[in-house]
């Protein structure tokens, strides 16, 4: 069940320009499911901030996320310390991937960025282990932005785009999975709305799944800051933060 | 020491509430605790027919507190009696029902729906809202676009009204004289105060509606001036607001 929760900082270190691994350790951690994420209160800032969880140890009770500086509030996340700080967390947020009632064989992993990449490793670990064979496509800005293109590789083909071309491809995911063979079952993607627009465009005879970026609130569904227009009748909203940010890709309408 | 505190139509055990808009209808602050500990709970705006609200993004952080341009997105006065109030009806906390509209007949409405509904106590009445008949002036800050709708909406109601003041006015106390001049049972002060946030990458509002109203501690002592101004000169009951978040700034409005 969601709960306040102090917690203990596990580790804290830079794996990428202003991007920053945080290990935090909590009873709650087996309860965190892909796509969810905690919504983390920031001394001296009103508004807390969402971060989607990265990966799981549910022996240790740790879990981890994976964050980079952008304002203030994540330059402060970013100057907590391990061993002695504690953050204060709401968790677990939002809904997750629903993978254990798909049946698939191969499943297509598109990230992009900081929001995208860290919440679909720890998918693309969980439909691992369930023994569906991954491909993901990852995008950054520049090479100093790439993260844990070694941790993809372990899971499955991996390929990197830089939308620069200092790093893998030149371009955007989207010109990698032009060239990709189509024969997945479902597509999970998160990232900036422009992408996952571009990716539910490309991709809209496929099967998939999308998890939403958007400035929030509350956290929990109280207050309405993060709506999105639903399809079947645009009048209609749901909550990014409640009812997502894990939503099937047709059900959203992406502004 | 009792912390019971009796107002028209209230009789609350403490004098905390959280305010509407922040707190939904209950529900998903009802995981963190019980909502019993609460002295009176304000539920979100009701209209007259469902909204959908603003673009997003509606929310952008300012120093000391946040602008929100939410746009009164709620399901509609009725969906609020019949799906959400049934909810809080197992709790002892006294239900306050905040009530908006874009006509002063759309207050009527609501305010009359809410007279067949026996889950609320008392009304809040958000006179911050634009009138579409007067070219989108705030009933808030036109002292008789907010006479009239006190008055109406009282005539309307069998529950007593409070009217939630906009801080957006250069003379706070007579905006309350008015309102209490035209019915009103109560008032709560503040509402949020117009602002506006740019985010500089994009060299545009952060808010997609440009302005919105900034609450938390940067307006807790706009809300304090305005109290004793308005408590100098009329002795009504007034429920305090803004930037309220320890027990240290919930005695400050006393």
């Amino acid at each position: 069940m969601i709960s306040k929760q102090l917690l203990k900082i596990k580790s804290h270190l830079c794996i990428a320009q202003d991007t920053f691994e945080v290990v935090l350790h909590s009873p709650l951690a087996r309860e965190l499911k892909p796509g969810q994420f905690i919504h983390i209160a920031l001394k001296h800032h009103m508004l807390r901030r969402p971060v989607s969880v990265a990966n799981v140890d549910v022996g240790a009770e740790t879990f981890t996320i994976v964050f980079k500086i952008f304002g203030e509030g994540t330059r402060a996340l970013s100057n907590c310390k391990a061993g002695g700080d504690f953050l204060d967390a709401i968790l677990p947020c939002g809904s997750y991937y629903p993978i254990d009632r798909l049946q698939l064989d191969h499943a297509l992993i598109v990230g992009g960025g900081i929001g995208g990449v860290p919440p679909l490793y720890y998918l693309a670990q969980s439909l691992k282990k369930k023994g569906v064979q991954i491909t993901s496509v990852l995008g950054f800005q520049t090479k100093s932005h790439v993260f844990y293109e070694d941790k993809f590789q372990l899971l499955g083909d991996t390929y990197v785009a830089t939308n620069d071309g200092t790093y893998g491809a030149k371009g955007f995911v989207t010109d990698i999975i032009t060239e990709l063979s189509t024969d997945i079952d479902y597509y999970f993607a998160c990232g900036p709305t422009a992408m996952l627009k571009a990716v539910t465009d490309q991709l809209e005879t496929q099967e998939g799944y999308i998890s939403l970026e958007e400035r929030m609130g509350c956290g929990v569904g109280t207050c309405y800051a993060c709506v999105v227009p639903l399809k079947e009748d645009p009048s209609k909203s749901k909550k990014i933060c409640k009812d997502g940010p894990v939503f099937y890709a047709n059900e959203v309408i992406l502004p | 020491m009792t912390l019971t505190t009796t107002l028209p139509g209230l009789t609350l055990k403490n004098p905390v509430m959280p305010a509407s808009g922040c707190f939904g209808f209950g529900k998903e602050y009802s995981q963190f605790y019980d909502l019993n500990e609460l002295g009176a709970i304000i539920i979100k705006a009701a209209t007259g027919e469902a909204r959908y609200g603003n673009a997003t993004p509606r929310v952008a952080e300012t120093a000391s507190g946040m602008l929100n341009a939410i746009g009164l997105q709620n399901p509609g006065v009725e969906a609020i009696i019949n799906e959400e109030l049934p909810f809080l009806r197992p709790f002892e906390t006294p239900v306050i029902a905040n009530v908006a509209g874009s006509t002063v007949e759309e207050y009527v409405k609501v305010t009359k729906a809410f007279n067949h509904s026996n889950d609320i106590h008392a009304l809040e009445l958000n006179i911050s809202c634009p009138n579409v008949k007067e070219g989108g002036v705030q009933f808030g800050t036109d002292t008789e676009l907010a006479k009239e709708v006190t008055y109406q909406v009282k005539q309307a109601s069998k529950y007593p009204v409070y009217v939630k003041l906009s801080p957006n006015v250069s003379d706070i106390v007579v905006m309350a004289k008015a309102v209490t001049d035209a019915g009103a049972d109560g008032l709560s002060m503040i509402n949020t105060l117009t602002g506006m946030q740019i985010n500089l990458k994009q060299r545009r509002p952060i808010i997609a509606n440009k302005t919105g109203g900034l609450s938390g501690p940067a307006i807790k002592p706009i809300a304090i001036r305005m109290i004793y101004q308005v408590r100098q000169a009329l002795d009504i009951p007034i429920i305090g607001m803004g930037g309220i978040i320890t027990a240290e700034d919930v005695v400050e409005f006393y």
